[in-house]
Parts: structure tokens; C-alpha cells; sequence
């Protein structure tokens, strides 16, 4: 039972690290994009919303309302203004500049909150729980963690797949010289890739906040936990992400049921193992 | 006829190296105008300046009045020039259905719908969820030449239709060229065979190491000069 439970646990959890992936492999799938910033981004999103709480006194799911629109438009901007420098040809000037971005953003968090683990308290939320039966019971925070990601993952694949924007995006990922043959511009069609990508990174930072305690220096471990999910998944498949997150989550649960000290180690020996067995990944993009 | 798009001088670069030396080249409303010319004398990149996948700014080049050096793709797509690009280039996580509406994305009306574009290629119609990348060579080309038709382009480009086709696809392929044409659309027809190219088009111009070599009507040139100038030495010895 106590197995079950670990591996029950590590399927909620590998939600949480379907939405940091999500956003991760949208803009790799559509840009051939690499944010090495992408946990800091999390990071800062969740500090938002513990601001936007202590400020307004606002209850911390309703600062979904403004963190996410509000990273959305930030992504474009950030990208219409920036990030299309670097977009489109060569992988090494993106790594290099949102390495970069990574620093900068850390020590502005660290500058603004102090190094100081926080939380974000979601009040009786925190502490529900659902029976499921069987001995079994699940926190209702990881649940909904799970679900929304669900949710996000099902948002994504019908915007990508039944669309006009979605055609156009999954063209550019194709062939982005192309799709400016169908009229379509490709700064403007980044520009809204990467407000999707933020808003996912924006909804993952607030749930993150409500989820577990967070630091200004917590973003390069989601980061890797995020790559790990994509890698394992398949690169640029959206449904591949949701099967990482979970591989990483159960390997991590089931690690930590054997020792503690294993959780971290025990997935990223999975990730390891996956790349030697079948380093497309779990549901590799169709290609011909 | 009035001349639909007009370029002078026109210069053409990748990098430091030259590929068109000072084209002059136009084309009237609804006529249809072959390029010939070997591999490398620089038809693609005529195409891709047109085009402005090659930009080239600040340079003699008007289509229906308007200057369009310099401007970016999408621009010049929605101005009316489309383009079935050289190697079919359809997208390939794209069923062949959502390639043909892409092309609708320019956003001109006309003609030229989801309907016509399958009457005009009826097995497109048969073959509308599948995946591009299973299609025929041939059945691939009529994607690609029905994806530019659903712009509404009043100028059409074909780059290398005939391009790894067996003859009787290439015929079958250039029998709905005419009934383009009916609409009024303008085309200009990249090719390397040099007879197809005579047969369909009203005026010929070749290409040679990025220079014009020759031009005039098509049905004056005859397969001697043009092979001349298709091949470069020859024209230097007469």
C-alpha cells in the first residue's frame, strides 16, 4: 500500500512537472527556442503572486487572473522586442542569452525578497484531502495540480490542432520560411508562441507557489526537472510532456519510498536510462 | 498590356557573392512568362528577391505600381504574389487539406476556394486528411501549386514543377495550368525543360550565370538560340 501511495503521489507530482515542461516545449516545438531562464521565469511568476497577495490581500488562486494575462503580454513583448533577435537560426545565441537572463533574474529576486524560502498559503486548501478508497487519500492541492495540467495540455492540443492559429504555429515549426509565403507574419506568430508558453510558465509559478516552498535560487532545479520531462517525453509533443512528467514523478516517488535521499537521484537515473533506451523519447513527434 | 510587375537593374547577393547581375524583366497582366536556364544561373533566386525571402532592398522593383524591394514575405504575399516554391516545400505535420488552407491565410478573396482548388486537382479531394508527407510526387506538386492558388495571387510562381516527375504527372499537372490562367492570374514559369517551358508560356526569358541571356516571345525564339543561351558559349562565339 505504502508503494501504491508513493506511486500515486509520483503520478500527482509529475503533473506539476507537466506544466513546467509545457511551457518548455512549446517554445522549442514551435521556435526551436531553448530558456534556459524558464525556471527563474516560474520562480518570478511565484513571487508575483505572493506579492500581488501580501498587497492586496487578494486569495492566491485569484492572482491567476493577473499573473497569467499579464506574463502572456510580457511574452510578447519580451519576444517581439528581444527574443526575435535570437529566434529562428542558430540554438547557441538563445541558450547563451537566457543563460544570462537566468542570473540577472535570480539576483533581482534575491535583491527584492531576500534569500528566504517562501509559501504561498492557500488556507483550508492546503490541508483537504480526497479519499480515494482503499486506504488511499490525495491532497487536494497535487489533485488539482494534476488536473489543470490536464487541462492546459488539452487547451494546447486543440488550440494546436484545430485552429487557425495552431495550423500556423505547427507551419512555422515545419518550415518558417515558408509560412511567410502564406502571408503570416513570423515575428507576430512568435510573439503569440511565447505569450502561450507564458502564460502556462505564469499558471505553473502560481500553483508552484501554493504547491511547496520556493527561493529566489529554486528556478535551475525546475528547469532541469522540465527538461528531463521533455526529453523523457519526446521533444515538441505536448501529450509526450504529460507522460515525462509523470515517469519523473513516479521515479521520484518511488526513490524516495526506498530512501529519502534517493527521490532526486532515482529520476534522474530514469531520465538517464531513457535517453540510452530510447532517446527520441516516449511519444516521439511524427515526422517523415 | 500593362505590365503587372516591372524590375530594372535588378542585383541580387548571398553574402559577397553575386548571383543576378542587373536584371531587367516584366510581366503583363495575364500573361505567362517562362525562365529558363542550367542549375545555378539564378531562376530560385530571381524567385526568392520577388518574393522577398531574399531581401533586396532599395531596388527597381514594382508590382501594380507599388514598390515591394525590400518589403518582408508576408507582405508581398498579401500584395499578390504567391509562389509554389522549388522542391513543393508543404508542411509536413500538416494533412494536405490544412496545407491548402494555409494558403488561405493571405487573406485575399477571389476565385480560388477550398472547392475550386479540389475541382481543378480532383484527387486532392480523395486524399484531403492525409498526411502531406504520403502523397505522390506528382499529387504533392498539386498541393503545393493549389496551396498558392488559394491566395488569389494575380501573380503565380512555378518553380520546377516538372522537377523528379514522370512526363505523364508533368502533363497532367500542366493541363490546369490554362484554366488558371482564365482567371486572369499571371504566371511565371520556372523550368529546365526547355520545350515544356516554349509550349506553355507567352513570352521566354533565360537565364545564364545570373545575367539575362535572352528574352522574347516564345513562339519566335527557336530551340537553337535558346539552347545557346541556355548553355552560355555559343552566344559568345556568334
Amino acid at each position: 500500500m505504502e508503494w501504491l501511495n508513493a506511486i500515486l503521489q509520483g503520478v500527482l507530482l509529475g503533473g506539476l512537472y507537466a506544466l513546467f515542461a509545457a511551457g518548455l516545449s512549446l517554445m522549442f516545438g514551435v521556435m526551436r527556442f531553448v530558456n534556459l531562464a524558464h525556471g527563474d521565469f516560474i520562480v518570478a511568476a511565484a513571487f508575483a503572486a505572493l506579492l500581488l497577495v501580501d498587497l492586496t490581500g487578494m486569495p492566491p488562486l485569484a492572482t491567476l487572473a493577473v499573473i497569467v494575462p499579464a506574463m502572456a503580454l510580457a511574452g510578447y513583448i519580451g519576444q517581439r522586442v528581444m527574443l526575435n533577435r535570437l529566434t529562428g537560426g542558430d540554438l547557441l545565441p538563445s541558450i547563451l542569452v537566457t543563460f544570462g537572463l537566468s542570473v540577472i533574474l535570480q539576483n533581482l529576486l534575491l535583491e527584492g525578497f531576500s534569500a528566504d524560502s517562501r509559501r504561498l498559503s492557500a488556507g483550508w486548501l492546503d490541508t483537504a484531502a480526497v479519499q480515494i478508497g482503499g486506504g488511499l487519500s490525495v491532497g487536494a492541492v497535487p489533485l488539482l495540480l494534476f488536473l489543470t495540467a490536464i487541462g492546459v495540455l488539452g487547451l494546447l492540443s486543440w488550440v494546436f490542432g484545430r485552429t487557425g492559429t495552431g495550423r500556423l504555429l505547427r507551419a512555422t515549426s515545419d518550415d518558417p520560411e515558408i509560412v511567410g509565403l502564406m502571408g503570416a507574419d513570423k515575428k507576430h506568430l512568435y510573439g503569440i508562441a511565447m505569450a502561450m508558453a507564458a502564460a502556462v510558465v505564469g499558471l505553473a509559478g502560481v500553483l508552484l507557489a501554493i504547491k511547496t516552498n520556493f527561493d529566489p535560487a529554486s528556478g535551475p532545479i525546475r528547469l532541469l526537472f522540465a527538461f528531463e520531462a521533455v526529453i523523457i517525453g519526446g521533444l515538441g509533443s505536448l501529450w509526450g510532456t504529460l507522460a515525462g512528467g509523470i515517469l519523473l514523478g513516479v521515479a521520484q516517488g518511488v526513490g524516495a519510498q526506498i530512501d529519502p535521499g534517493l527521490q532526486i537521484l532515482a529520476g534522474h537515473l530514469v531520465f538517464l536510462a531513457i535517453l540510452i533506451l530510447k532517446p527520441q523519447g516516449l511519444l516521439p513527434r511524427q515526422r517523415s | 498590356m500593362s505590365a503587372l510587375l516591372e524590375i530594372s537593374g535588378l542585383d541580387a547577393f548571398y553574402g559577397d557573392f553575386q548571383a543576378l547581375f542587373g536584371i531587367d524583366f516584366h510581366v503583363g497582366e495575364g500573361e505567362c512568362v517562362a525562365l529558363v536556364g542550367a542549375n545555378g544561373a539564378g531562376k530560385t533566386t530571381f524567385l526568392r528577391c520577388l518574393t522577398g525571402l531574399l531581401l533586396v532592398p532599395g531596388q527597381d522593383m514594382t508590382f501594380d505600381g507599388h514598390p515591394i524591394a525590400g518589403l518582408p514575405p508576408h507582405m508581398i504575399a498579401r500584395a499578390g504574389i504567391a509562389m509554389s516554391p522549388e522542391g513543393r516545400r508543404l508542411f509536413p505535420s500538416l494533412s494536405v487539406e490544412e496545407n491548402l488552407l494555409l494558403g488561405a491565410n493571405v487573406g485575399r478573396a477571389g476565385d480560388w476556394t477550398l472547392r475550386s482548388v479540389k475541382a481543378l486537382f480532383p484527387v486532392l479531394e480523395e486524399k484531403a486528411g492525409t498526411p502531406s508527407t504520403l502523397l505522390s510526387g506528382g499529387q504533392q506538386q498539386m498541393v503545393a501549386i493549389g496551396r498558392a492558388l488559394m491566395a488569389n495571387p494575380r501573380l503565380l510562381l512555378l518553380d520546377e514543377v516538372s522537377l523528379g516527375l514522370a512526363p505523364v504527372i508533368v502533363r497532367s499537372i500542366f493541363a490546369a495550368l490554362p484554366l488558371i490562367r482564365a482567371g486572369g492570374t499571371s504566371v511565371i514559369l520556372v523550368e529546365q525543360d526547355i520545350s515544356q517551358a516554349v509550349a506553355m508560356s507567352d513570352r521566354l526569358y533565360c537565364l545564364q550565370e545570373g545575367h539575362v541571356s535572352l528574352t522574347g516571345p516564345s513562339t519566335e525564339l527557336n530551340r537553337e538560340r535558346i539552347s545557346a543561351a541556355y548553355f552560355g558559349r555559343m552566344t559568345e562565339d556568334a
